[in-house]
């Protein structure tokens, strides 16, 4: 069963003559252990996606599925729990908690699953030496550089264990060796059998990606498929 | 690069039968230059004419070694002082297929756009899997140019759609037929 699958959805931001058409009648899913990319200019409707994905907001047409509950039909406290339990966000702003140190930031998500901090600490410890963080346990996110903070966020974003990881451009503010430690971690934890979801527009990023599909006015227009035929390239001259 | 440079540089690091260059050749591009043992040896044949490396006695089982002249030293020295040109590279297809593509009637370009990206995008998922399977430095550089390429290929190609998507064509003047030149020329 898929982890993760949209059914026709649609998505409008906007009202009147500002009304945007972010996502069009898209169609999904990843199965666990399968990483997707996803592609596309901006405003593609690539973070509406992601968003979507996530139950961070709901769409106008057609269906969310994580783990087979549809997004749509849950309660506002059952899609906090789904969202706390099953998902794992690595998104552009960081949401790190100014008064813990690094190390506690990334222990949160085990904490609330009922792991002791005992043995939460030496997880956070590895997962820090992970993105090359040895040594920063203790620092509070003010003390670190914004590629360190950002380094944080995804460590504590991937030592959970989540059914399902959405990443909007992770390696962001990150030099390409750091932003490729960061690749390689989500994808051990998709390996490990967790669903992924990567949107980036650098396409070396989304190499990591098992399928990678790209977004056109809120459209897939294509995914890394079959070759299409040559006749279908000459459809203008019919 | 030529297979004569390649020779050189393998020769430097000692006396080598043809057999022997050959299987390291390939192994350190990494198998992305496949070479026939004839290449090898006509090669081979056209450095000692011009006098780059010198052909040893034969061994007990019948091959023949060789070894790297001054001369060969040299010339290996310079090809890696020199820079290669952007001349000196094959012309790039993919330019000159989109180019026709958006002046030839009928095709669909953004088509072909995106199905070169999506080819482009399959050989950097590829190559970025030969890379996490890791290997040694040289291999990996030889990897690293070739997810490099592709990468600047696929941004090439993200740029080709929007401007395709921003293109207005401009209304061409119909051509004066060669015959009306003519006939207005013999008129002035």
């Amino acid at each position: 069963m898929s982890v993760l699958e949209l059914r026709g959805v649609s998505r409008t931001h906007g009202s009147g003559a500002n009304v945007v058409q972010a996502l069009h009648n898209v169609s999904l899913r990843v199965s666990p252990g399968e990483l997707i990319a996803v592609m596309g200019p901006s405003g593609s409707g690539k973070s509406t996606l992601l968003n979507l994905a996530g139950g961070l907001d709901a769409a106008d047409a057609g269906s969310v599925h994580v783990d087979g509950h549809d997004l749509s039909r849950m309660s506002r406290k059952e899609l906090a729990r789904i969202r706390r339990t099953s998902v794992g966000y690595v998104f552009q702003n960081l949401n790190l908690i100014p008064s813990l140190t690094a190390a506690e930031n990334i222990t949160l998500p085990l904490e609330l699953d009922g792991v002791s901090l005992r043995k939460a600490r030496p997880l956070a410890l590895n997962a820090l030496s992970e993105v090359d963080l040895d040594g920063f346990a203790d620092r509070f996110p003010d003390e670190m550089s914004g590629g360190q903070q950002q380094r944080v966020a995804i460590a504590r974003a991937l030592i959970a264990q989540r059914r399902l990881v959405l990443a909007d451009e992770p390696t962001g503010a990150l030099d390409s060796a750091t932003g490729e430690a960061v690749l390689r971690l989500l994808r051990t934890k998709v390996d490990e059998g967790a669903a992924g979801v990567l949107v980036t527009h650098e396409a070396r990023h989304a190499a990591w990606a098992d399928r990678v599909i790209f977004l056109r006015d809120g459209s897939i227009v294509d995914s890394s498929g079959p070759l299409p035929s040559a006749d279908s390239l000459l459809t203008a001259r019919a | 690069m030529s297979i004569r440079h390649g020779l050189l540089a393998l020769l430097e690091r000692g006396s080598r039968y043809g057999y022997q260059l050959r299987a390291e050749f390939e192994e350190s591009t990494g198998g992305t230059w496949p070479l026939n043992v004839g290449q090898v040896y006509t090669t081979l044949g056209r450095l000692e004419r011009d006098g780059l490396v010198r052909g040893m006695p034969e061994s007990d089982g019948g091959q023949r070694p060789y070894e790297i002249t001054d001369a060969g030293r040299a010339e290996l020295a310079l090809w890696f002082a020199t820079p290669l040109s952007q001349a000196d590279r094959p012309r790039d297809e993919l330019a000159i297929k989109l180019a026709l593509a958006i002046t030839t009637p009928g095709v669909d370009v953004r088509a072909v756009v995106q199905t070169q990206r999506s080819a482009t995008m399959r050989s950097l998922q590829e190559f970025t899997k030969l890379k996490q399977a890791g290997g040694e430095l040289p291999w990996l550089l030889v990897l690293e140019a070739m997810i490099f390429q592709c990468e600047a290929e696929s941004r090439w190609l993200d740029h080709c759609e929007s401007a395709l998507v921003r293109h207005r064509p401009t209304v061409t003047p119909v051509t004066q037929h060669i015959d009306e030149r003519v006939t207005a020329d013999e008129r002035a």
